[in-house]
């Protein structure tokens, strides 16, 4: 079992302590650093930055990536912006705003001193996409321009048109592949970690598959950094990729590496609602829409006249009506759960009455369909697209979907795991965002982890330790590859009738009706009971056709919801012991009078860390203790 | 909806191919095309048969992962449209429809409908960014770029890399690709430095990758699910050109 959890923030005040931790850093010199190698799994914002950069240092790194580039990480989908504390709009924002409004946002659930470090860098970030080339949206006179983003009254968010996660994805790609080209950096795609190796307590390895040949292999460095997304499509459904995983993680979390606050998810208040039983993933309408879009239901329940015979004083307005000063921009949470009791009262829209308008008449007749086009066309052109419906001439049709974790594997303000060498940067780290994100901030994250802080300490951490060689032929390594092998063959050889993606929907819906939205007692009780036969059933009946010696597309798939499930029960484990409701996580027991969210600070105003405890045995909960010295724990209030 | 699917099944790189027939029923006309080909592939291996393999990632239009010919064009019948956000309403019931891989020796079939398209990324790798390493950056607001400029710049760098216009193309030439980053980078200030260099190695590497030369029938733009224009290939030719006058 492990001891205390530490969470190494520098002493001194919150403005100062990153400052103080990059000062109190050991160094490598430059002409060692090309003695030391790091082992960067992912290629997304945090991870093509940490390649990148740490490269351009001189360490040797390599990077892997289970596409068959780079560029085609999960985080290239990313529409809307990313937020920066540049207070270019001089509308009063600041680091210290920034750093407030993402507390707040993240329901008390974060740690001070890490968000504090996000919001001071957010503003080198935008530099130095700037200087990579990254096309952001401008001013006529050629500065830089912003929109608001939800949870925020001040108009921060950069932007390239709906396309914000490729320009950045493209930006730190181009710099990773210019390391590439020349021999700094070595790149390793169609490769997916399958195990990272621990010697003497210390991340050395991983193994991995190679997926066109099947090939297995180990790679050994002085530090493994994982930058490998989010667990959303635990799912089934979710407007993540349909490749994001949670197997490099879990596979970490199995060798020791602590996962916190599993049960954090984020339900986005604006996708586009699911049409029928194929539906394969969701669709995000970007959060930018709503500010210019007003979202609203009938005042009656069961109305089903079209929108357009619906008059004004007939439309609830409700998050107007609920929140006057945040209004349509309210944070994703509470518009997400809003939505929810509209459509739970029986006043939802659409043949299913499972969604809410998502309406733009007013701003277009307030601004017209040009200006509207030129911000939100790409958005509007893909809601047709998907649902043979015109934006311009009939309101949108929204419903929450599950969007981002929060929770992820735990670090100290380092960004290391519990496991020494082993780094977590982006959205698999539980780092920054408490219990619910706010919106523009996750690619602000993953590249402040990936540019900035990474470099930093995982070149500490190689300065700090003395590390002896380890060789191919290390009994661990070799172990550690035979596992990896052993489990392969294991999937091959259930030989049930069962194919993967049906055990994947049926872990879906058992997510998403009790640790989604609203979670009870009883029904996370009831889900545990369900996850553990559907566990069953999974290793007696998965059919799996095909071979382990070449691209094959379902054992990739079984492998991966072989870990959803296990991660799929900790979540429920984690949502069951938060007895308080907090940001995304809403216990329906624990609720205020007008259904928001009520937390419990004296009870749960801390992390909870998961140990892994071997096959079967219930994960040993630690706690981090939450310390806030810089912002008021307070009730969040967005009305 | 009723569909006749002809579908490219190549076991590997080395091993012959051949187009297989399957018939689909209860097809919903909202699906997306990959949803339809999910649809086959779980009749498949609940027949105990191997899925067909092919790309796809984030099913909205933007990594660029999706690439298959549907009826001989590259993403289907729509323009600037990627496979992924194609749906099934656009075609007829009982409609048969062909299925088949991006076809260039620059792009090796893998399996089924995947190939390889590393080649791309060499070419990126030999001069589509700027030198820039991190931590290096000037104060954002000090670079100015006019509204336009920086629309323009876009354009370019809107591309996605699925590979469609080298598919496109009669000669598998890889200009759309290639000269969609070299105008970005050419377009705004920051790229200025390094002109020169850019556009005689990326102009290299793509011959050395063995994509053949553009002759202007303009396919490749008409295949771009992000609409990327001609006019780019025109200003890496320009670009070309002035690459022998300057000095940098
Ligand atoms: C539709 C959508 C829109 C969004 N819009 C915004 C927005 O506007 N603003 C904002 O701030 N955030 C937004 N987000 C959230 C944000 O995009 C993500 O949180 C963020 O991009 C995650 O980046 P990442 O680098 O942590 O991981 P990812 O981009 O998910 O990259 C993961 C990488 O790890 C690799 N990988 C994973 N596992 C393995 C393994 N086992 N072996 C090898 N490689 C592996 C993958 O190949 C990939 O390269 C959006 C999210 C979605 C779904
Ligand atoms: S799957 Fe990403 S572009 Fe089609």
């Amino acid at each position: 079992m492990i001891g205390k959890l530490d969470s190494r923030i520098p002493s001194g005040p919150i403005e100062d302590k990153w400052t103080q931790c990059k000062f109190e850093n050991k160094l490598v010199a430059p002409a060692n650093r090309r003695k030391h190698k790091v082992l960067i799994v992912g290629t997304g914002l945090a991870g093509a930055s940490a390649a990148a950069s740490m490269a351009e240092q001189g360490y040797q790194v390599k990077v892997f990536t289970y596409h068959d580039s780079p560029r085609r990480a999960h985080s290239i989908a990313a529409q809307g912006g990313i937020n920066a504390a540049k207070n270019y709009q001089n509308d009063g924002d600041s680091i210290r705003r920034l750093f407030y409004d993402t507390v707040k946002g993240g329901d008390f659930r974060a740690r001070e001193a890490n968000v504090y470090r996000l919001a001071e860098l957010s503003v080198n970030i935008i530099d130095q996409c700037v200087a990579q080339g990254v096309p952001f949206a401008r001013e006529y006179g050629g500065t830089l321009t912003n929109r608001s983003f939800g949870g925020a009254q001040v108009s921060r968010t950069f932007y390239a048109r709906g396309q914000t996660g490729q320009q950045l994805l493209i930006g730190a790609y181009s710099a990773l592949m210019r390391q590439v080209g020349i021999g700094a950096a070595e790149l390793f795609t169609r490769t997916e970690m399958l195990d990272l190796i621990v010697i003497d307590g210390k991340a050395r390895g991983i193994v991995t598959r190679n997926l066109v040949t099947g090939k297995l292999e180990t790679h050994l460095g002085d530090a493994v950094v994982l930058a490998t997304g989010g667990y959303g499509n635990v799912f089934y459904l979710s407007t993540n990729a349909k490749k994001s995983n949670a197997t490099a993680a879990w596979r970490a979390y199995k060798r020791g590496a602590l996962f916190a606050n599993p049960c954090y998810t984020q339900i986005h208040p604006t996708c586009i609602p699911v049409s029928g039983d194929h539906q394969s993933k969701l669709t995000l309408m970007s959060e930018s829409l709503r500010n210019d879009g007003r979202v609203w239901v009938p005042k009656k329940q069961g109305d089903k006249r079209p929108a357009a015979q619906i008059p004004v004083e007939e439309r609830d307005y409700f998050l107007e009506r609920i929140y006057p000063s945040f209004g349509n921009l309210a944070p994703r949470d509470i518009a997400s759960r809003a939505a929810k009791r509209m459509c739970d009262e029986g006043r939802g829209v659409g043949p299913s009455g499972q969604s809410v308008y998502l309406d733009f008449t007013d701003a277009i007749n307030r601004l017209g369909a040009e200006t509207v086009a030129a911000r939100y066309d790409n958005l509007f052109a893909m809601y047709e697209k998907i649902t043979d419906e015109n934006p311009y001439k009939v309101p949108m049709r929204i419903y929450p979907a599950v969007h981002y974790v929060m929770g992820g594997l735990w670090v100290d303000y380092h960004l290391m795991s519990n496991v020494p060498g082993l780094f977590v940067l982006g959205e698999a780290n539980f780092s920054d965002h408490g219990a619910n994100r706010l919106g523009a901030s996750a690619l602000m994250q993953g590249l402040a982890d990936g540019y900035f802080v990474a470099p930093y300490t995982v070149g500490n951490y190689i300065a700090s330790e003395k590390q002896p060689v380890i060789r191919d032929d290390h009994e661990i390594v070799r172990s550690t590859l035979a596992g990896v092998k052993a489990a392969n063959d294991k999937l091959k050889s259930i030989g049930g009738k069962t194919p993967a993606e049906t055990f994947h929907k049926r872990l879906g819906k058992i997510m998403w009706d009790k640790c989604g939205m609203a979670r009870t007692d009883a029904g996370l009780k009831q889900a545990a009971t369900e996850i553990a036969a559907l566990k069953k059933d999974f290793w007696n009946d998965l059919l799996l056709p095909g071979d382990s010696s070449t691209l094959n597309s379902e054992l990739e798939h079984a492998s991966r919801l072989a870990d959803f499930i296990e991660l799929g029960e900790l979540m429920c484990r984690d949502a069951l012991e938060r007895k308080e409701s907090c940001g995304g996580h809403f216990r329906e027991e624990a609720q205020t009078a007008e259904g928001e969210a009520k937390r419990d600070d004296a009870n749960f105003c801390h992390v909870a860390a998961w140990e892994y405890q071997g096959d079967g045995k219930p994960a040993l909960r630690h706690q981090e203790e939450l310390k806030f010295e810089n912002v008021k724990l307070a009730e969040r209030n967005y009305k | 909806m009723k569909l006749h699917l002809r579908v490219w099944r190549q076991a590997g790189p080395e091993k012959p191919g051949k187009f297989v027939d399957y018939d689909l029923d209860g097809i919903s006309p909202d699906m997306s095309f990959l949803e339809m080909l999910d649809t086959l592939n779980l009749k498949l291996v609940r027949q105990g048969e191997e899925a067909v393999e092919f790309e796809h990632d984030c099913r909205e239009g933007i990594c660029g992962s999706c690439s298959m010919m549907i009826d001989g064009n590259p993403h289907g019948p729509d323009r600037g449209t990627a496979t992924c956000q194609l749906h099934m309403r656009r075609f007829a019931d009982g409609a048969t429809i062909h299925v088949e891989p991006w076809r260039a020796k620059p792009f090796p079939i893998i399996r089924d409908l995947t190939v390889d398209r590393s080649a791309l990324d060499r070419i990126i790798a030999k001069g589509g960014f700027i030198s820039v390493n991190t931590g290096n950056a000037p104060e954002a607001n000090t670079t100015l770029i006019g509204r336009d400029l920086a629309e323009a710049a876009f354009e370019g760098a809107a591309c996605i890399g699925c590979g469609a216009c080298v598919a496109a193309c009669k000669n598998a030439s890889a200009s759309l690709f290639t000269s969609a980053k070299i105008s970005h980078l050419a377009k705004v200030p920051q790229g200025h430095p390094e002109r020169k260099h850019r556009v005689q190695a990326m102009v290299a590497q793509m011959d050395a990758e063995g994509f053949g030369s553009c002759s202007n029938t303009g396919a490749c733009e008409a295949a771009c699910p992000k609409e990327i224009k001609l006019e780019n290939i025109a200003e890496m030719n320009r670009e070309w050109a002035r690459s022998f006058f300057v000095r940098e």
